[in-house]
């Protein structure tokens, strides 16, 4: 008795819940799905990402679909039930490698009956469809469902029409490419770029989060004059806009000749990032007891002892929530490198963005490439997400 | 002042603060205040800072004088023959771009936020949940460009390799060509900016409604408040200072966003935002005088944020 009105409730409960785990599950995936999409095309031969949408990959090709319908029934499902029309044999196949010869060929009539009996002719696009279908059967050139060639032509920044694999193993790569891992270093390619970006986003974390260590330390624990006023300004420096300060800056990058140098992208790192960076130390380091300070001047401390023996590990957990937004941020960033960089030390973003606009359609390249520029923000995200968290909500805004 | 009389727990030598605080204001100094009056002087010169705006006015054309290129970076996308084409083109120029951005964006980011902070507090998978709605955070906008550009993908033909114009046909309707649409491309953009800044809303959010005191709620349910009611008329009022602190963050956001127009249209097809228009005017027209011009007015609008920013921070202080 008492068992199965538990059992009720809880179907009760469960049904009175569905309206929220659809809402909470069909969001998820409204969230998840645009990602999955790049990832899984990143990964589809070029041919069938331009055949149909991701989420065929794993349907049968469209044209065994159509060869069924169309030839199928007469030719056997391998196409070699007719001895005087072996659909299996590549020296037949040869002669209708596209949709026009085909449907030319399938209006023609045999012993004077029409090719295809009462069937209707396939449409142009059933006809391409078939043809490439033949092919395979035919032994030819079989497409893999997945690759990781579009991953290896990103890296390299290959742009051939074929791809660097294959054109490399038959010799014929394009001018520049030697076919070994100095291709990684091509300035078009995303292994250039990864590089780049590491090279501009280490120092930039490192030198602003160093600064702000010693900053933060003056305004929790040191006494000066206008100490208050200095951090009201500091707030509201967060919120000014790159924008407002590219241009002087580039005007006198030019003239120190510090255009399209690392020095001159990190130090604009350091300086931009300072404000939010200080303003996190300083509320952390705030908020330590007291008295660890003053038994510590006690025993004879300095300023600088208790900064780095006593501030600097406490403050650890700032420390690196600060490294992983400051991290994100320069990885991520478009118009810095776009300003000061350019395409003299191209990062992933710019090599991206350059992509978009001079490839148009090259969805192989990428949606690889894209994936390849997501892929250590993601790992640093999913590892570190607690105090990535824990920054966000202990700061306001910058940029 | 509240805090003025903190530390002095230990002794200090006059300059040693200075010592501390000299790297970082040295950067700043540099790099955001030294710019930032340059970047107003440079707004009131010509198109390579030699010579002041002025001299740049044609005879027989509208001009402000030294405020010309103020006159041009805010009526040159208008076409002020009639009100009606300047209500008309107003609203394709970057202000009125900028302000839908600012209207939809910011609703929808902090709507969605707040509703899925809500609902997920009461499913097990809450964790899983936030980290999904969370994960565009840590991506490029670049990136996410590159991630909806596949989505909003129009092919000519019959053939649809985008997901959403692949559903479109699957109805019945016509596919359509969301980055040359006017109007619907916007909106398109749009929703890209909600799919990356949903997750910072709603964990800032969702961290608030945790403080909310179990208490309250349980005692207005006990009252016989149904739980939409407990939602508006308790949780809502309780995390309103969060909200608000989370909807300016938002604002000052969306008015500094680039990457997102400049990857997906570049600002093309009636979709330029007043963020990329300074990039377009400054690096691609190569006029210093208008492209410092729009930042400048950029900065006037974010003005107010400043004031409102500085103003919590006193409050905090006060109350520390």
């Amino acid at each position: 008795m008492s068992q199965s009105k538990i059992t009720r409730s809880s179907i009760n409960r469960f049904f009175n819940r569905m309206p929220l785990h659809l809402a909470v599950i069909g969001l998820m995936l409204i969230w998840l799905i645009p990602t999955i999409g790049l990832l899984v095309t990143s990964l589809r031969p070029v041919q069938s990402i331009n055949t149909n949408g991701w989420w065929m990959v794993m349907a049968a090709p469209p044209g065994m679909e159509s060869y069924n319908q169309y030839c199928g029934e007469c030719h056997g499902p391998d196409g070699s039930k007719i001895e005087t029309a072996d659909l299996s044999d590549p020296a037949v196949i040869e002669q209708y490698p596209r949709s026009i010869q085909l449907l030319g060929m399938l209006r023609q009539e045999i012993d004077g009956q029409p090719h295809m009996g009462d069937l209707e002719l396939p449409s142009a696009q059933e006809a391409a469809d078939i043809a490439a279908q033949l092919k395979k059967m035919a032994g030819g050139e079989v497409t893999p469902r997945l690759t990781l060639n579009n991953y290896i032509d990103a890296l390299v920044g290959y742009r051939g029409t074929n791809n660097y694999v294959d054109d490399c193993e038959a010799g014929a790569q394009a001018a520049g490419m030697n076919c070994n891992i100095s291709d990684l270093l091509n300035p078009r390619g995303m292994g250039r770029a990864f590089i780049n970006s590491l090279i501009v986003t280490i120092p930039a974390t490192i030198l602003p989060i160093l600064f702000a260590a010693f900053a933060g330390y003056a305004f929790a624990w040191l006494d000066f004059k206008g100490r208050y006023w200095l951090f009201a300004i500091l707030v509201g420096l967060q919120v000014i806009p790159l924008q407002m300060t590219l241009v002087p800056i580039s005007r006198l990058y030019a003239q120190l000749g510090l255009n399209g140098t690392f020095w001159g992208v990190w130090l604009f790192h350091t300086g931009f990032g300072m404000p939010y960076s200080i303003y996190l130390m300083r509320n952390f380091l705030g908020t330590l007891p007291r008295d660890l300070f003053e038994s510590a001047y006690l025993d004879g401390a300095s300023h600088w002892t208790a900064f780095y023996k006593l501030a600097i590990p406490l403050a650890m957990p700032a420390i690196a929530a600060l490294a992983i937004f400051q991290f994100l941020w320069v990885w991520n960033d478009l118009l810095v490198a776009l300003v000061f960089l350019g395409g003299k030390h191209p990062v992933m973003t710019y090599q991206i963005s350059n992509m978009v606009s001079s490839l148009g359609a090259g969805w192989h390249l990428l949606t690889a490439a894209a994936f390849l520029s997501m892929l250590l923000p993601m790992i640093v995200f999913f590892a570190f997400q607690r105090y990535f968290v824990r920054g966000m909500l202990a700061g306001a805004v910058k940029g | 002042m509240a805090n003025n009389a903190t530390p002095q727990i230990m002794k200090q030598g006059r300059l040693t603060p200075w010592l501390y605080l000299a790297p970082a204001i040295i950067v700043m100094g540099f790099f955001i205040i030294y710019p930032m009056f340059t970047t107003i002087w440079l707004s009131f010169q010509n198109r390579d800072g030699t010579q002041p705006a002025s001299a740049t006015c044609v005879e027989g054309r509208p001009c402000w004088g030294m405020f010309e290129n103020y006159r041009y970076a805010l009526t040159a996308e208008l076409n002020t023959s009639t009100i009606q084409t300047t209500w008309q083109t107003f609203w394709t120029s970057s202000y009125g771009n900028t302000i839908k951005w600012i209207a939809f964006m910011v609703s929808g980011t902090v709507g969605i936020g707040l509703f899925f902070a809500v609902l997920a507090e009461r499913v097990k998978y809450e964790a899983l949940a936030k980290a999904i709605i969370f994960m565009p955070m840590a991506i490029s906008f670049v990136g996410a460009g590159v991630i909806w550009g596949f989505v909003y993908d129009y092919g000519a033909g019959d053939k649809q390799i985008g997901l959403l114009n692949a559903i479109i046909t699957g109805l019945g309707f016509k596919p359509m060509a969301f980055m040359s649409t006017p109007g619907a491309n916007t909106i398109a953009l749009i929703v890209v900016g909600i799919w990356i800044w949903t997750g910072f809303c709603m964990t800032v959010l969702a961290a608030a409604l945790k403080s909310v005191p179990d208490e309250i709620l349980e005692a207005a349910r006990v009252d016989g408040a149904n739980e939409w009611r407990v939602f508006w008329s308790v949780m809502v009022p309780i995390i309103m200072p969060t909200i608000t602190v989370v909807v300016t963050t938002m604002v000052i956001n969306v008015l500094k966003l680039f990457d997102i127009v400049y990857v997906m249209t570049g600002g093309n097809y009636g979709t330029e935002v007043i963020a990329n228009r300074m990039y377009t005017e400054m690096y691609i027209n190569f006029n210093t005088g208008r492209g410092t011009a729009v930042a400048v007015i950029l900065v006037v609008l974010i003005i107010p944020f400043v004031y409102l920013n500085i103003r919590r921070f006193l409050e905090q202080e006060a109350m520390r």
